[in-house]
């Protein structure tokens, strides 16, 4: 190149109006670059006739520099759409490829459940825990003195007869309820004692409304001043609360346990009837007795519930066998 | 308790309908289990007589009667009754009737002879508990009286649920005490009345067991009808109460035992040999019972004995030898208080059970014996036209129950109650219950009536004024107490967290059955004796479980035989494991996996599960307390699991469980459908929590180095781990397996574990000459102990 050469602009402007025309239909990227080099490379048109320009007058190099300018910015403006409607396109192209049919089921371990039996207890243990109740428990072989004696039921005592009880040998048993638990518990503390035994209990009687084993759950609250009244109120508050039914009401019926005088069966309204739910009452001083405590000091209440019958209610099961059959296809409802 | 609601209104009436008496009496605590209608509804049946029975001419088993119905005009009925004989009284539905089973009786014609209306059997009229034929009327049974009102059917049988303390309502007289305390009315009844002696023939009574039987009373009755038969009254008196009619005699002394609430005992005179003793059994002493089987007595139980033994098990039933029978005219009437210690249980051990001992176990009135004797004397003396002896009553004061006053205090109502209770009410109350009272400063002196033995500590008589109050009109209060904060240690975990852990890795929770099969015991721990039940529901049922896989393989089974292919299953509980120094409950924490290892799907390879889906979710509940790198996990044999595949846990030296695949023998045995993975451990230990303690978080670099092993089968990855880290610098912070590999490349009995090595230091960046000298140490230990060497 001399330093003569005057630049051809016409030439110069063709060339890139048919390169302009070439870079709207490009095909990707790499086709861009040759055009950028064809102008813009180290040989490029445009790079050679800036080159020129250092020999022109400063009025020519200012004229001349302008179009040249104007030239590139053309060729960039030209490269730069193209370049970013070739990208959308890959992008898109990339995306349409990606895509996925999102309505197939997830991967991954499905879950398991709890027992129905496990969501009632939890849900007595969170309720009766807002008072402070916590959580006894006790073997389930059991011996003479504590499923019965120390409740106050004697041996050959009338009471011993309506439980049908699971034998070892003359003084060891299944427990037939959970109340050993409490003469456990109050051997081990003096009062104030608030406490929930949850647990199996057996008792010898199957069909299909007794199970040989089923749940009970035993509260006691001793203290100073622990009334009767204080059981109807706890009672009643508990279970409006289980059934999340304010218009529920509780009905104590006179009836008897050895452990407890007075003594009282729970009934609650259920289908415009009653339906039995537990038996309660104020511990029996001779129980206190037992255990030492001195019942001129201390009383208190006690209550039992059958969890099994707990969560039918709750949640419409219709046969106490299921419980302990395990069938899959009854458990999975209870996740 | 079943009774007549009429029977009960004759002592006491109150203006409530059946049911509302029903709901008052199990407010009172007496639960009301029944009431049903004492007949079903019939209509158009009256009293009539049979005037003549001939035999029908065109069947053998068939008679044509003539019958007065009252109408006036003789009615003729064909009737296949054996009993249908001229004279007798009977129920007669007439044309028109209506009889229950929507039987409407009308005209007919039977084997050619014309019969207009029907002649009545018991059944017919929806009687139970009758014989056969037709129901024969008394005598003087008025002729065309409706049937209903002449037998009073309109009444209802109650049936009441008595609890063990009020044996006193096991009576009518005690429901009517209590019916009319209730309401607050008198009691009514029939006069009891004193028979005096007629005739002078004693029997001698010995008493050797007085603190057994304080008060005993005996009369013979001579001259009694043994042509008689059981009035139809008193038969349907029984029949309410749900009792047969048995001999006339019995009827008569059951009668007053549901009247009264008192148990007698009827022997025949001419059937004992000299004086009657109260005393306990002797040694191998046995008796043949009334109802034909042979009672053998323990020394604990009581009889009644002649000069040639025992001829009545005291309180609970008689001797078949020396009972009243067909004949029977002489009569030693008993009645007695036995206490309450002597007779219970007693019968349940023989087996029996008895309207008597159910009585005289929940405790009779002591003061009732005599009263009870003379109204039975009264009816059998009017009815069969006994003729009484003197009462001869042998008393041992000292050992009749003691009626110990009970102080009664006010604060102590208030303090149980929760409830003040106007001194006004508390008398009243006691009052109408027949308690005496007697005013002291702090409240009351009370005495409890004869029947009402339950009554001895003052909170039995709170109990009494609650229950007479009502306890729905007691006050319902949530108590006020000192709030507090209580502990929660945060090392330890709940057992609800693990459950949860469980259902997040897909187990779903079961219950099962605490007593099994011994027979899969023997299978699942052979070396322990279970705890076996001495009365068990079933042999499926017998054996305490000492391993909670018992359940999970039956709830397996269950549901594979239901075509579910896939489990997995977790249960907590106790195991009950005989042990030298007595027997153990220990809560267990114990899981199974079956089958595939994911539900099918589209997305991942199906496959069976194996030991280290088991494992991983092991370690995910270990990871709760932040315990995995605590567990140890030995190579054990367990007699129920695969010896190849089979683990012991151990954590701070204690063992913790056991996990593996169920021995491929076992798998045969128990019938199981393919390879079981199982595990179980202990409770307490799984439920300790490591509470977070921070290290510093270094800044510097990770270098990380890989290894690939040649290690011997008889080198496990765990001791090749052991040996990397033992003596390791500090900065080892991490050497894991990433990779085993058999195969081509690799000599037999020989595997290539790959092994990641996360080197970091917390004070510099490491330099290779720190790596490289810890892995040729590494290295070296590695091969002097095990002879390994590195993959080239």
């Amino acid at each position: 190149m001399t330093a003569d050469t005057n630049v051809d602009f016409n030439e110069l402007n063709n060339a890139l109006d048919t390169a302009i025309q070439g870079i709207a239909s490009a095909p990707d990227v790499l086709a861009l670059d040759a055009f950028r080099v064809q102008f813009l490379g180290k040989k490029g048109a445009i790079t050679e006739a800036m080159k020129g320009l250092g020999k022109l007058s400063p009025e020519e190099k200012r004229t001349q520099g302008g179009i040249l300018h104007g030239l590139r910015q053309r060729l960039e403006t030209a490269l730069d759409t193209r370049k970013q409607a070739l990208d959308a396109a890959l992008l898109a192209d990339r995306l349409a490829r990606e895509a996925v049919d999102i309505t197939l089921p997830g991967r991954g371990q499905s879950m398991g459940s709890l027992h129905p039996v496990t969501l009632t207890l939890r849900r007595v243990e969170d309720l009766l825990g807002q008072l402070g109740f916590s959580v006894a428990e006790g073997p389930e072989v059991e011996d003479d003195f504590h499923n019965f004696t120390a409740l106050n039921i004697p041996a050959s005592h009338p009471a011993r007869a309506m439980h049908d009880t699971f034998y070892f040998d003359a003084t060891t048993l299944l427990r037939t309820h959970t109340s050993p638990v409490q003469i456990r518990a109050m051997e081990q503390q003096q009062p104030p004692l608030r406490i929930i035994a949850p647990g199996r209990v057996y008792r010898c009687d199957s069909d299909a409304t007794h199970s040989p084993m089923f749940h009970q759950i035993e509260g006691l609250w001793v203290d100073e001043n622990v009334s009767f009244a204080h059981l109807k109120g706890v009672v009643q508050v508990f279970l409006q609360r289980f059934f999340e039914r304010d218009d529920l009401q509780v009905r104590f019926r006179p009836s008897f346990f050895p452990f407890t005088e007075p003594s009282a069966e729970m009934d609650m309204s259920w289908n415009g009837g009653w339906l039995e739910i537990g038996g309660c009452g104020m511990v029996h001083p001779n129980v206190l007795a037992h255990v030492g405590i001195d019942s001129e000091c201390y009383q208190g209440f006690a209550f039992g519930l059958g969890l099994e019958r707990l969560t039918m209610l709750r949640y419409g099961i219709n046969d106490l066998r299921l419980f302990f059959e395990n069938d899959l296809r009854f458990l999975e409802q209870f996740a | 308790m079943r009774f007549s609601e009429q029977w009960l209104r004759e002592w006491v009436d109150p203006a409530l309908s059946s049911e509302q008496l029903g709901a008052q009496l199990t407010m009172a605590g007496l639960e009301l289990d029944d009431l049903a209608l004492a007949a079903p509804a019939f209509s158009g049946v009256v009293v009539a007589r049979i005037l003549e029975a001939v035999q029908h001419p065109d069947a053998d088993k068939l008679r044509v009667c003539q019958v007065d119905d009252g109408s006036g005009q003789p009615v003729q009925v064909v009737c296949g009754a054996p009993n249908a004989r001229a004279g007798l009284m009977a129920a007669f539905a007439r044309v028109g009737a209506q009889l229950p089973g929507n039987l409407n009786i009308g005209q007919a014609k039977l084997r050619g002879v014309e019969s207009f209306g029907m002649l009545c059997g018991a059944s017919e009229l929806g009687l139970e508990g009758y014989n056969d034929g037709l129901l024969e009327l008394p005598a003087d049974a008025p002729v065309g009286a409706d049937f209903r009102e002449f037998l009073k059917l309109d009444d209802h049988i109650i049936e009441l649920g008595i609890t063990p303390n009020r044996g006193d309502c096991l009576s009518i007289l005690g429901l009517a005490r209590e019916t009319a305390a209730q309401n607050s009315m008198a009691l009514g009844g029939p006069e009891l009345i004193v028979v005096p002696p007629a005739n002078t023939t004693q029997i001698a009574v010995t008493i050797t067991a007085p603190a057994a039987c304080p008060r005993y009373c005996v009369r013979v009755i001579e001259g009694l009808n043994h042509e008689t038969t059981t009035p139809l009254w008193l038969t349907e008196r029984l029949r309410r109460s749900g009792l047969r009619p048995i001999h006339p005699i019995v009827d008569v002394v059951n009668y007053v035992m549901l009247e009264l609430g008192q148990p007698m005992h009827a022997f025949d005179l001419d059937r004992l040999t000299g004086g009657l003793e109260v005393r306990m059994a002797r040694a191998e002493e046995s008796m043949i019972g009334l109802d034909g089987k042979t009672l053998k007595f323990d020394a604990d139980m009581l009889v009644i004995a002649d000069a040639h033994g025992a001829v009545a098990m005291a309180g609970v039933i008689g001797g078949q030898d020396s009972g009243v029978k067909i004949g029977t005219t002489r009569i030693v009437l008993e009645s007695a208080y036995f206490t309450p210690e002597a007779i219970a249980g007693r019968a349940r051990r023989l087996g029996l059970h008895t309207d008597a001992a159910h009585r005289f176990e929940r405790g009779t009135d002591p003061e009732l014996p005599r009263i009870a004797m003379e109204r039975a004397t009264e009816l059998l003396c009017n009815l069969y036209g006994g003729i009484p002896g003197t009462v001869i009553e042998s008393l041992s004061t000292e050992h009749m129950p003691q009626r110990a006053p009970i102080l009664l205090r006010r604060a102590r109502i208030e303090r149980i109650l929760g409830f003040t209770v106007a001194d006004d009410d508390v008398t009243n109350i006691l009052q109408r219950l027949g308690i005496l009272l007697e005013p002291t400063a702090e409240g009351w002196r009370a005495t409890a009536p004869s029947h009402r033995h339950d009554l001895s500590i003052e909170v039995d008589l709170i109990e009494e004024l609650a229950r007479l109050h009502g306890y729905g009109q007691l006050p319902a209060r949530l108590p006020v107490a000192e709030l507090t904060i209580e502990a929660r240690p945060e090392n330890r975990l709940g057992l609800n967290a693990l459950k949860e852990r469980m259902v997040s890795l897909g187990y779903r929770e079961v219950i099962s059955y605490s007593f099994v099969g011994a027979p899969l015991l023997a299978k699942l721990t052979p070396a322990q004796a279970p705890l076996m039940l001495a009365n068990p529901i079933s042999s499926e049922m017998a054996a305490m479980r000492t391993t909670l896989w018992a359940g999970l393989i039956g709830t397996l089974k269950y549901n594979f035989n239901r075509q579910q292919t896939r489990a997995r299953l977790f249960e907590t509980g106790l195991r009950f494991v005989p042990h030298c120094s007595g027997l153990q409950q220990e809560a267990m924490f114990a899981g199974l996996i079956f089958g595939e290892e994911r539900t099918e799907q589209w997305a991942t390879q199906s496959r069976k599960v194996d030991f280290f889906d088991l494992k991983g979710d092991i370690e995910a509940l270990l990871k709760l307390g932040d315990l995995t790198s605590k567990v140890q996990w030995l190579r054990d044999t367990h007699p129920a699991l695969h010896p190849g595949v089979s683990s012991r846990l151990m954590l701070d030296g204690e063992e913790l469980g056991w996990a593996g695949v169920l021995h491929p023998s076992l798998e045969k045995a128990l019938d199981l459908p393919g390879q079981v993975f199982v595990f179980e451990l202990q409770q307490n230990l799984l439920l300790q929590r490591r509470v977070p303690n921070f290290q510093p978080v270094s800044r510097f670099p990770i270098i990380r180095r890989d290894l690939a092993l040649l290690v011997p089968d008889s080198v496990s990855s765990a001791d090749v781990l052991n040996c990397v880290r033992t003596g390791a610098p500090a900065f080892m912070r991490e050497a894991e397996v990433f990779d085993v590999y058999r195969g081509q490349g690799v000599p037999d009995t020989f595997a290539s574990l790959a092994i990641r090595l996360i080197l970091q230091d917390n004070e510099r960046t490491l330099g290779d000459t720190d790596v490289d000298a810890f892995i040729a140490a590494a290295l070296e230990r590695l091969h002097t102990q095990f002879g390994i060497t590195l993959r080239t």
